[in-house]
């Protein structure tokens, strides 16, 4: 993308303005989910108001005054604990989120990256916060961190899976991984004939749309799935010795996977940036709009689900991914496989 | 280990005894979200405020020309928090060539709200109705001895007091 | 110095569960107890007094073999306060307000058996009229402190939700205890011989409106939790208290009402209050796990609702307070009252010498007993089981410690 609105910039002014925008969008992305979802939805459905004086306007300096708040802490770091991996874990999670953005494509030229391997790399990259989790628990010299840190990678892993072969269905159905691909396929199709609105993957993949929801809605560690992190019931999990500034990149990192999946899972299933019937210039500049409303509608399907349901337990949690959301997944792949051949 | 209720009724909502895979997990989605959409029952205090009802104990107000420090109300109080002090004073006779009478005069009557329970035994004991319960509940202070109410302010407490309100249907008892 | 007269209560008519007790089941209380500082094989967790899981300063001393209790201790008494030492101490106003704060939660039926004891010592009946009202706020105080279980029994399991829409019900049902007597939480409207006032204008139709907020939230917690999946994934099957074995234990209300044992004192003990006038249910369970303890609090928290809207139809009219002397001093006697409080079975054993205060109460709370069966209940239970359970068991830490 080296042509900006018909201008010639060269690489490098490309690559600062991708890297500026990738790094702004996560921490924006955060704040924006956890302010509507967190501080307002959760409220209004626990009949009350949330925050209403930050800000003047509804409390919207809310996150902005506590992140201010978690940059003046103090850096307490365990004795024992081991110093460099201890610090290093909270960036690896966010690492890996920031990963994810260089695939998703805003608009048909918006995107920092057009890799043709855009859904492997996308989940790959996504299991990097593992990596961090587990980091974070043995270099915390406690116990229960380590334990909980364990579990919390247990049902990271067993969750993959399914995430995974929840989206297998949308590649064979589309043809291609790459995915600028799999959004003008979407936005390209037909339904029966009709094309007035494209064809979204969710109609005919619904079973890997709530697939991907509920194992994202794993992968992020919410309820139902927030064993690992409400162990503070008992201690915190993974995350009990980090303060301050360290334990404010856990709480980006979570809200900004949550932001990262809520993009993939409307580019794969919704049609990401893209509206029958537009298409070149105006796609960009509409691209990121559209990708935004969709992407706060399954956003909002997450995060409904986390403020009603109970938590399961870990041993309820891992039979349901291996006894039950894995078979169906293999089926539904089965299925889309026959209709792909013989349709 | 059977996993159906007993056969004899919620007593509330009709409940099919068989109901398909999921359907909580559905009725939970539809309550949560008729929830977000019904309003929030939150009071924004300090910005609104709301009425509490006559009769919620809030504060005591002292009526002095009632009282004739007998010493009831400090007496029954579980926490001691009433301090009394008062003295006697000679008033002339009623009619000439009768005795002389003393009356009791209130030197110091405070409340210490920091131990007050708010149980109202010394309303309630007090014989003269010289105590009166008031709901106003915001006198907060920022240090601990400014909630010991002197005589003055229990007696500014009496501009809050309520007028005694009417009772229910079938009370035999008139409201004081 | 002993009494000719002692007016003790009796239980002619009443039908005692008939049980075979195994003695080795108390073994598991000689087992149970830990040194920690000299234990080092398995892993000890101590789920300290300040917990967000243990309603209060109870204290859980665990022994873990990975995800497996082993045994578990609760030790208790961070809470005590003396009650029965104060009220040796104090006039019999003063104590009825102290006792409101034994069980915080439902404070105005703390009150009943006391004062109950008081007035049958004294000879001294209440009018019916005060009779019917000290029966309505028994009521409102048991949905009150239900509605707040029903919550945060959620909020253990993990749901956040449900513990809002508890609190915010019961603000309903606290703001018409507060219309009567003036306060939410400690009512202390109780007197010896019958109550402080009578209601005010507009109290009786306020509290059917009320009455009918209570069966639309126990409707949504039906919605929201007892029909989820989830949450009987989590419920089923976990904690399950044997008839046989609770009622050895002491547990009572409607913990063991959902093993199965159909008693209640309002209707199976001695008459008091109105209970002998109202037409009500008396819910059970057969399973005896959490979710049948969760299943009988809802539909006793329903049924309350209908009983206080019998008995706000059927206030007879008259005074609230019985002839009696200002200065109340009780004549020489013990006496023992108990009731069906929200938590359980409470009781006073009242001993008087004459005087204006007792000579010696003896408080039997229900949740002292409740969570004694602890250590046995919690054996080879996994650590989110144990949150699970001690919501089920809903005791308050100032009923346990007193």
């Amino acid at each position: 993308m080296t042509h900006l609105l018909a201008v010639d910039i060269g690489w490098g002014w490309t690559l600062a303005i991708k890297t500026v925008v990738v790094l702004g969008l996560i921490p924006l992305g955060a704040l924006i989910l956890g302010y509507t979802f967190l501080l307002k939805m959760m409220s209004h459905m626990q009949s009350r108001l949330g925050p209403m004086d930050p800000g003047g306007f509804h409390g919207w300096f809310q996150l902005v005054g506590d992140g201010m708040k978690f940059l003046q802490k103090e850096d307490i770091m365990p004795e024992q604990a081991d110093r460099r991996v201890f610090a290093l874990a909270p960036a690896v999670v966010v690492i890996s989120t920031f990963l994810i953005f260089v695939v998703v494509p805003t608009g048909p030229r918006l995107v920092v990256k057009d890799l043709d391997v855009g859904v492997f790399y996308a989940l790959a990259v996504s299991s990097l916060s593992i990596i961090g989790v587990l980091m974070a628990g043995w270099a915390s010299a406690n116990k229960f961190a380590l334990l909980g840190a364990l579990r919390a990678a247990a049902q990271l892993i067993a969750y993959e899976l399914p995430l995974l072969l929840a989206v297998v269905g949308v590649v064979v159905q589309a043809g291609t991984m790459n995915l600028n691909g799999i959004v003008t396929a979407q936005q390209g199709g037909a339904i029966f004939g009709w094309d007035g609105l494209g064809n979204p993957y969710i109609l005919t993949q619904f079973v890997g749309f709530a697939l991907f929801l509920v194992a994202a809605q794993a992968e992020l560690t919410q309820t139902p799935f927030d064993m690992p992190v409400a162990e503070s019931e008992l201690v915190s999990g993974y995350m009990v010795e980090y303060t301050g500034f360290r334990f404010l990149f856990f709480f980006i990192g979570e809200f900004g996977t949550a932001f990262a999946f809520a993009a993939l899972a409307a580019t794969l299933f919704l049609g990401g940036w893209a509206l029958p019937g537009v298409h070149g210039g105006t796609a960009d500049l509409l691209g990121p709009l559209v990708l935004f409303v969709k992407l706060m509608a399954v956003a909002f399907l997450i995060f409904w689900v986390r403020f009603t349901y109970p938590r399961l337990r870990e041993d309820q949690l891992q039979a349901m991914a291996w006894k039950y959301l894995i078979p169906i997944a293999l089926a539904n792949i089965l299925v889309t496989g026959l209709f792909k051949v013989w349709l | 280990m059977t996993a159906v209720d007993p056969s004899a009724g919620d007593g509330g909502k009709k409940k099919s005894a068989r109901r398909l895979p999921g359907q909580g997990l559905v009725e939970g989605l539809g309550v949560t979200l008729r929830t977000m959409f019904e309003g929030a029952v939150t009071v924004q205090y300090p910005h609104e405020k709301e009425e509490p009802p006559t009769r919620a104990r809030g504060v005591i107000a002292l009526k002095e020309e009632n009282c004739t420090v007998c010493m009831l109300c400090a007496r029954s109080c579980p926490d001691w928090c009433i301090y009394i002090e008062g003295h006697k004073e000679a008033r002339p006779p009623r009619r000439a060539g009768g005795r002389e009478r003393s009356v009791s005069v209130l030197d110091r009557f405070d409340i210490d709200f920091a131990l007050c329970m708010y149980c109202g035994i010394c309303v309630e004991v007090c014989p003269f109705d010289a105590l009166f319960w008031s709901p106003e509940f915001e006198y907060s202070e920022g240090s601990i001895a400014k909630l010991l109410h002197d005589k003055r302010k229990l007696g500014d407490w009496m501009e809050v007091v309520p007028e005694s309100e009417p009772l229910e249907v079938g009370a035999e008892i008139k409201a004081k | 110095m002993s009494t000719t007269d002692r007016p003790v209560a009796t239980r002619p008519s009443a039908v005692v569960p008939e049980i075979e007790v195994d003695p080795g089941a108390f073994r598991h209380l000689a087992d149970a107890q830990m040194n920690v500082e000299l234990d080092t094989g398995d892993m000890v967790l101590n789920l300290g007094p300040q917990h967000p899981a243990t309603h209060g300063t109870l204290r859980l001393v665990v022994r873990l073999d990975g995800e497996r209790v082993l045994a578990a201790d609760p030790v208790i008494g961070y809470m005590h306060r003396g009650y029965e030492k104060l009220t040796e101490y104090r006039p019999y106003p003063q104590i009825i307000t102290l006792i409101n704060r034994i069980d915080w939660l439902s404070s105005f039926a703390n009150e009943v058996p006391f004062v109950h004891a008081a007035e049958r010592l004294m000879g001294i009946e209440a009018p019916p009229r005060a009779v019917y009202i000290r029966t309505i706020l028994t009521e409102l105080s048991r949905i009150a402190t239900f509605l707040l279980f029903l919550g945060e029994m959620g909020l253990q399991v993990g749901a956040m939700t449900p513990a809002f829409f508890g609190f915010r019900d019961r603000e309903h049902v606290l703001n018409v205890i507060e219309g009567a007597t003036g306060g939410r939480f400690h009512p202390n409207f109780n007197r010896v011989g019958g109550l402080k006032d009578d209601l005010p204008w507009g109290w009786i139709a306020e509290c059917r409106r009320t009455m009918d907020i209570v069966f639309k939230s126990c409707d949504d917690f039906e919605d929201l939790l007892m029909g989820n999946e989830i949450f009987e994934a989590r419920t089923r099957s976990i904690g399950i208290i044997p008839a046989d074995v609770g009622t050895s234990y002491g547990v009572s209300g409607s913990n063991i009402r959902a093993s199965g044992v159909d008693w209640d004192l309002r209707r199976d003990g001695d008459p008091y209050l109105a209970y002998r006038d109202v037409d009500f249910k008396v819910w059970t369970h057969p399973d005896g796990d959490s979710y049948a303890r969760y299943w009988v609090r809802l539909q006793e928290t329903r049924e309350s609702a209908r009983m206080v809207l019998q008995l706000l139809d059927a206030i007879p009219a008259g005074p609230i307070m019985a002839k009696v002397p200002r200065v109340i001093k009780v004549p020489e006697g013990e006496c023992w009252v108990e009731t069906e409080n929200p938590l359980g079975q409470m009781g006073y054993y009242l001993v008087s010498k004459g005087s204006t205060g007792p000579f010696r109460t003896k408080i039997r709370s229900a949740s002292f007993s409740n969570v004694s069966i602890l250590p046995w209940l919690l054996q080879g239970v996994y650590i989110p089981d144990i949150i699970t359970i001690l919501a089920s068991l809903y005791f308050i830490l100032g009923d346990i410690d007193r």
